[in-house]
C-alpha cells in the first residue's frame, strides 16, 4: 500500500499543523493509542470517509493543545482528535 | 377492501435532513415515545399517499452504518431487521441523503441493501445540490444502485411530489415473498470494499464543481477561530441566557397570575373545605408551579433547535470538547448543562445528542447540580434577609457575590463530581473519542423548529405534568392530614402528616442547622424546588406566600441564625429534592437505580455541605 513514487514523507495526520494538505496513504489504527480497539476505530474512520486515496486539509485546530482539528476530508468536513487521528497516515 | 397501513422508514445518516423530511411528510401527525426497554426517542408520524393509501413513517435515529455502536444506531439496526421488539418490519426503508454530501449514505445504502428491504434512495435537498453546481445522473445512479431513486426538497411545498408518486407506485407491486437477508457486520476490509464501491459509483454518477460551499468556510473561519470563536460562543451564551431570564420573566408572570386567579376563582366559587382546598392548592397552585416554567423551556428549545437546524451545536462541541475533557466530560454534554442553568428536566432531555452511554449518563448525572432557575427565589429570599447589602472592595455588591459564588459551587461541584465518576467508571468503559461531523451551514426552516418545539413542549407537560400531578397529590394530603381539631388557633399544617415528618426528621437535620419547620418545607420543596419559600412562608403563618416574600424574610431574619441561613444556602446548592427531575432521571436511564444514586449523591452533598457551612459559621460565631 506504500507510495514509493511519492516524494514526500508519510507521517501520520495527528501531527499535521493548521493548513496542511495530503492523500491519506493508509489506516494504521495500532499507532494511535486510542481508547477504541484497532478495529472499531478503523471502522469508525472509514465510515466518516476517511479512506484510502481521500483528500484532507485541516481546516480549524481547537485552542487547547490545538486540539481537536476540523479536517476536510474530500466533500465533508469532520472534527477528529488528535489521537485519533494519528491512525490516519496521509503525505 | 382497505389496503393496510404501509409502514416506511427513514435511516440516513446524521445530518441528512432526514428529520426535515419526516416533517414535511408528516407535518404535526407525529407520534413521539420511547422504544421500550430504552430511553432511545421513537418519532412515527402519519401520511396519505396521493392514491389515498394510509402510511406510517419512523424517522429512526441516524447512522453511519448497521453496526449499532450506540443504543441509537441498534434501534436502527434491529428496526430494519424486523428484529426491535414489538415493532412491525417496514414495508419499505428510505434511504434519505444530503444531495450535497453523498459517499457516506451510499456506503451505507450499499450496506442496507443487504437486508434484503425493498428500498428508495432520497436525494434530498436537492435545490442546495443543484445550486452549488452538483449535477446527479439520478437513472444511472439507480440502475447501478439497483435501488430506485427520488430527488426532494423537504423544505419546499410539494418537494417530496415524486417520492410520494414513487411510493405509490413501489407500494402497489411489493412483492410478498419472504425477503432474503444476507446482512452481518462488515469486517475492516468489506467496510473498506463499500466504500470504494461507493466511491467509483459516485464517480460515474454525480459531477462535483471544485467549489465548496464558501458561506460555510467564511463562517467556520470565525466560528471555529481558537480565541474568536470562544469569544462567539461566550457571546451566544450570554445572548441565550438573557432570552432566557428576560423573555421568559414576563410570560412566567402572566402564566403565575393566571393559575393564582384560577385558584382563587375556585377559592371563591366552591364552598370552604376539603374539595376546595384540593384543587387550589393541591392540584392548581401544585401543577401551576410547574407548568410556570414553559416559558423557559420553550426559549431554551427554541436556541437549541435554531443552533442545531443551523449547524452550530457540532461546533460547539468542538469548541469545548479539550475544555471540557479535564474534568472527564464529553465535547457534545456542553449544551445540555447549558439548559440545565434553566431547568435540568430539559437538560437532562438534551442529553441525547450524546451518543456514548457513559458520557451521556454522567451528563445526566451532573445536570442537577447546574444552578436552575428554581433555586433563584430561594436564594434571593435567603440572601436579602440575611446578606447586608454593603459594598466589598468599594465596588462589588456582597450580596451579588453571594449569588455568583453560589452558581460557581455548583459549576465547581459538577465537575468534581464529573471527574470522581471517570475516575471510578474508566477501568471498565472507554472514554469515547470525539469524531464528528461539521455539517455544512444551513438555513434553519420555520416549520421544522415550530414542529420541534411543540413535540418538546407537549412531551414536557404530558410526562412532567402527570408527574408532579401525582406527586402534587400526595403533598397536599401530606399537609392537610389530619385536619386541626375545632377550635385549634395554631396553623393547620402544625397538626398534619407534614409536621408530623417534618418533625421527625427535626433531629437529623439538627447536626445541620435545619428546625423543624424547615424540614416541612423541604416536603414541598420536592415537587418544585422554590415551593420551598411559599411552604415557609405557610409554616410561619403569613399570609401571602411568594408574594409577601420581603415579609417572610423579615420573619426568618428573627428567627433563624445567620449559621442556619448559610446552611440553608448550602443545601440548596445540591438540593436533590425535585421530583421532576428525579422523574425525568429515570425515564432518561431507564432505571430506578440511576436515580436512585441521582438522590443519594446530592442527598449525601447536601448534607455535607450545609454541615460543613454551619459548623464553620458557629465556631465564627454567626450562631
Amino acid at each position: 500500500m506504500t507510495d514509493t513514487t511519492d516524494t514526500r514523507s508519510h507521517m501520520p495526520l495527528g501531527l499535521a499543523q493548521r493548513g496542511y494538505t495530503g492523500v491519506i496513504q493508509h489506516l494504521a489504527a495500532k499507532q494511535a493509542g486510542s481508547a477504541l480497539s484497532d478495529v472499531e476505530l478503523e471502522s469508525r474512520l472509514i465510515e466518516l470517509g476517511f479512506v484510502e486515496g481521500a483528500r484532507v486539509e485541516v481546516l480549524h485546530e481547537g485552542l487547547v493543545g490545538r486540539d481537536p482539528i476540523a479536517v476536510r476530508v474530500d466533500s465533508i468536513t469532520i472534527a477528529v482528535r488528535r489521537r485519533e487521528a494519528m491512525a490516519i497516515i496521509v503525505a | 377492501m382497505e389496503l393496510p397501513l404501509l409502514h416506511l422508514a427513514l435511516v440516513g445518516t446524521p445530518n441528512s435532513g432526514k428529520t426535515s423530511l419526516f416533517n414535511a411528510l408528516t407535518g404535526s401527525r407525529q407520534k413521539v415515545a420511547n422504544y421500550p426497554g430504552v430511553t432511545v426517542e421513537r418519532k412515527e408520524g402519519f401520511f396519505v399517499t396521493p392514491l389515498g393509501r394510509q402510511v406510517s413513517v419512523v424517522d429512526l435515529p441516524g447512522t453511519y452504518s448497521l453496526r449499532g455502536r450506540s443504543p441509537d444506531e441498534e434501534i436502527t439496526r434491529d428496526f430494519v431487521l424486523g428484529k426491535a421488539t414489538g415493532e412491525i418490519v417496514p414495508d419499505l426503508v428510505l434511504c434519505v441523503a444530503d444531495s450535497t454530501n453523498l459517499r457516506l449514505t451510499i456506503r451505507l445504502l450499499l450496506e442496507l441493501k443487504r437486508t434484503g428491504r425493498p428500498m428508495i434512495l432520497v436525494l434530498n435537498m436537492f435545490d442546495i445540490a443543484s445550486r452549488r453546481g452538483i449535477t446527479v445522473d439520478v437513472v444511472r445512479l439507480a440502475k447501478e444502485l439497483g435501488v430506485p431513486v427520488v430527488t426532494s426538497i423537504a423544505v419546499r411545498k410539494g418537494g417530496t411530489a415524486d417520492l410520494l408518486a414513487l411510493t405509490d407506485e413501489i407500494s402497489a407491486k411489493l412483492a410478498t415473498e419472504p425477503q432474503e437477508n444476507s446482512w452481518r457486520a462488515l469486517s475492516v476490509s468489506e467496510l473498506r470494499s463499500t466504500q470504494r464501491e461507493a466511491d467509483r459509483i459516485i464517480a460515474d454518477c454525480v459531477s462535483l464543481p471544485a467549489r465548496p460551499d464558501t458561506w460555510t468556510a467564511r463562517i467556520d473561519a470565525v466560528v471555529l477561530h481558537p480565541v474568536g470563536g470562544l469569544i462567539v460562543l461566550a457571546l451566544i451564551l450570554f445572548f441565550m441566557f438573557q432570552a432566557v431570564f428576560a423573555w421568559a420573566q414576563p410570560l412566567m408572570d402572566l402564566l403565575k397570575s393566571g393559575f393564582d386567579a384560577l385558584g382563587e376563582f375556585v377559592h371563591a366559587t366552591l364552598p370552604e373545605g376539603l374539595f376546595q382546598s384540593f384543587l387550589q392548592d393541591g392540584a392548581i397552585s401544585g401543577v401551576g408551579s410547574v407548568i410556570v416554567f414553559l416559558p423557559q423551556i420553550i426559549i431554551i428549545f427554541l436556541f437549541i433547535l435554531l443552533l442545531e437546524d443551523f449547524g452550530y451545536m457540532a461546533r460547539a462541541a468542538f469548541l469545548m470538547d479539550r475544555i471540557m475533557g479535564g474534568a472527564g466530560l464529553h465535547g457534545r454534554a456542553f449544551i445540555p448543562l447549558l439548559s440545565s442553568f434553566a431547568c435540568a428536566i430539559p437538560g437532562i432531555m438534551a442529553t441525547r445528542v450524546i451518543d456514548n452511554k457513559r458520557d451521556r449518563l454522567t451528563t445526566i448525572l451532573i445536570s442537577p447540580l447546574m444552578t436552575c432557575s428554581a433555586r433563584i427565589p430561594v436564594y434571593t429570599l435567603i440572601i436579602s434577609a440575611f446578606i447586608p447589602a454593603k459594598d466589598v472592595w468599594g465596588f462589588i455588591n456582597l450580596q451579588g457575590l453571594v449569588m455568583f459564588g453560589l452558581y460557581a459551587a455548583g459549576i465547581a461541584s459538577a465537575l468534581a463530581v464529573s471527574f470522581v465518576i471517570k475516575f471510578f467508571m474508566i477501568r471498565d468503559y472507554a472514554p469515547a473519542p470525539f469524531m464528528l461531523e461539521l455539517p455544512d451551514y444551513k438555513m434553519p426552516r420555520l416549520k421544522s423548529i415550530v414542529i420541534g418545539i411543540y413535540t418538546r413542549a407537549k412531551m414536557f407537560l404530558v410526562r412532567a405534568g402527570t408527574t408532579i400531578f401525582s406527586m402534587m397529590v400526595l403533598i397536599w394530603f401530606l399537609a392537610s392530614f389530619p385536619q386541626p381539631p375545632a377550635g385549634a388557633t395554631e396553623p393547620a399544617i402544625d397538626f398534619s402528616l407534614a409536621a408530623m415528618i417534618g418533625k421527625a426528621l427535626a433531629p437529623l437535620l439538627a447536626p445541620v442547622g435545619f428546625n423543624w419547620q424547615i424540614a416541612v418545607a423541604l416536603i414541598p420543596g420536592m415537587a418544585a424546588r422554590e415551593v420551598a419559600v411559599a411552604a415557609l412562608g405557610t409554616v410561619y403563618a403569613i399570609e401571602g406566600g411568594k408574594e409577601a416574600a420581603e415579609q417572610i424574610g423579615q420573619v426568618l431574619a428573627t428567627k433563624w441564625s445567620l449559621a442556619t441561613a448559610l446552611s440553608m444556602l448550602a443545601w440548596y446548592i445540591f438540593a436533590p429534592q425535585c421530583a421532576s427531575t428525579l422523574a425525568v432521571i429515570r425515564r432518561e436511564t431507564g432505571s430506578w437505580a440511576w436515580m436512585g444514586v441521582t438522590f443519594t449523591y446530592m442527598l449525601v452533598l447536601a448534607y455535607a455541605a450545609s454541615f460543613v457551612t454551619y459548623n464553620v459559621a458557629l465556631a465564627l460565631g454567626a450562631g
